[in-house]
């Protein structure tokens, strides 16, 4: 079994249009608008405090923006609830287990038989053997790999990885590109926040590089795009 | 999916992580009876000043403990960020906010079931023949503090100086529960016993006014 089985839903895009997230009186966002076609594999890059997180959690719609609109073209987000997220911090319960924590997630969002959904995704990110395990035991890299297992519980059409290779070893690096070229293969959209050149950023088609809040360059060439990963001019 | 079920399912997580972890009620049920076992030593028991303090000091107690409660109630959703996740799950925010005043007036309401043993004991105070009323008072004033301190500690989360904040708040908006909850307890209590059905109608007026706010703009407090 494998990611794939978990995305047959059609393919949504992403479009931001003048959007706008201000905190107080910084702006975290400024007038970023760019728009992602279904299946599109997009890297964001920027330094520390560019506005990548912030862009992720907009298009999360975890943070509600100041000004501006976003919206996701292509397909009918209501059947499948919305982005699949991965931030920087797991955002489980340590005091459930694994198979506690995807079926409490897999329930909220009404996913059809949410046990046999739970059990085929620790399988598939390989926790199945401590299914029972409370997460708060679980290392970093096992973390994240839960991390990963809750933000595709509801097979969303839109996923979102903010430094998705954060904890996970050689091994992990290599399962992770693994199942992004799964689920890319399948249509599904992703967007990712990545620091430098990686197993992972391979497979980004395009980069949108940001720079105090505002998209600076915008790229699908090869040498241009490895350019924004390390954070050159493109 | 509709309230009820997303609450329901919340409630779950709620209580599967409390006693699992046991951190509230352990930490309420010792103030409480630190609290209680303090003020015996300065109030004669069974004397008419127990009478007239002993509820007064009963419900500071459980405002004084629900507040170490509430201090943690939205903070444990930080550490991981998993109000977040709550958020991107659930259609309606109000569910979130509903499971945590269920829970919270369960475990409030646990707790002083726990102490009220002790609190006849050491101020020597036969509570039977009042227990049925005395739980509904109980009820509808742990109610109150839940909704509002549910309220209050999604606010202090995100604030810096939140342990500060949290008290600050909850105290005042409390107020009117604390004095009649501690009112309609003392006519109870006393040697010819009064049930003060307003007073238990104030308060469950208080409940559902607050509660109804909280259905209205909880969403604007879960904002970041």
């Amino acid at each position: 079994m494998s990611l794939v089985t978990a995305l047959r839903i059609p393919p949504t895009g992403l479009r931001f249009e003048n959007i706008d997230k201000r905190y107080g009186g910084l702006f975290a966002l400024r007038r970023v608008s760019f728009e992602i076609a279904p299946g599109e594999c997009v890297v964001v890059a920027g330094r520390n405090g560019s506005g990548k997180t912030t862009l992720l959690r907009v298009a999360a719609q975890i943070v509600k923006p100041t000004a501006g609109k976003l919206s996701f073209p292509g397909a009918a987000l209501a059947s499948h609830g919305r982005p699949g997220y991965v931030a920087h911090t797991t955002m489980v319960y340590d005091e459930l287990t694994a198979e506690e924590n995807l079926l409490l997630f897999g329930k909220l969002q009404n996913v059809e038989n949410p046990a046999a959904r739970a059990e085929e995704l620790l399988r598939e990110v390989g926790l199945m053997e401590r299914r029972d395990s409370l997460v708060r035991t679980f290392s970093r890299g096992m973390r994240q790999r839960m991390a990963i297992a809750r933000a595709l519980i509801h097979r969303p059409s839109v996923l979102l990885f903010d430094e998705p290779a954060t904890g996970l070893d050689p091994p992990g690096i290599t399962w992770l590109a693994n199942s992004l070229r799964e689920v890319k293969r399948a249509g599904c959209t992703v967007v990712m926040s990545l620091h430098g050149e990686s197993e992972i950023s391979a497979l980004a088609t395009r980069a949108v590089q940001l720079d105090a809040g505002s998209v600076v360059a915008d790229t699908q060439s090869g040498a241009s795009l490895r350019s924004i990963l390390t954070f050159g001019s493109a | 999916m509709s309230l009820l079920s997303t609450t329901a399912i919340l409630l779950d997580k709620e209580l599967r992580t409390e006693f699992r972890s046991r951190e509230l009620l352990t930490t309420t049920s010792v103030f409480i009876l630190i609290v209680l076992v303090m003020f015996s030593f300065a109030i004669n028991p069974g004397t008419e000043e127990a009478r007239e303090f002993a509820p007064g000091l009963l419900w500071l107690a459980i405002l004084f403990a629900s507040s170490l409660m509430f201090q943690t109630c939205f903070l444990r959703e930080q550490t991981n960020d998993t109000l977040s996740s709550l958020r991107l799950a659930v259609s309606d925010p109000f569910a979130i906010f509903l499971a945590k005043v269920i829970a919270n007036t369960l475990f409030l309401l646990l707790t002083e079931l726990l102490m009220l043993p002790f609190f006849a004991i050491f101020y020597n105070i036969p509570l039977w023949s009042k227990l049925p009323v005395l739980i509904l008072v109980l009820f509808v004033g742990s109610l109150g503090i839940s909704i509002v301190g549910t309220a209050i500690s999604a606010i202090s989360a995100q604030a810096r100086m939140r342990e500060l904040l949290l008290p600050l708040l909850l105290l005042p908006l409390l107020t009117p529960v604390l004095v009649v909850s501690s009112l309609v307890t003392a006519s109870l209590l006393d040697r010819e016993p009064v049930v003060q059905w307003k007073g238990i109608g104030f308060l469950a007026v208080f409940d559902l006014i607050f509660l109804t706010a909280l259905w209205l703009f909880g969403e604007y407090l879960l904002e970041e």
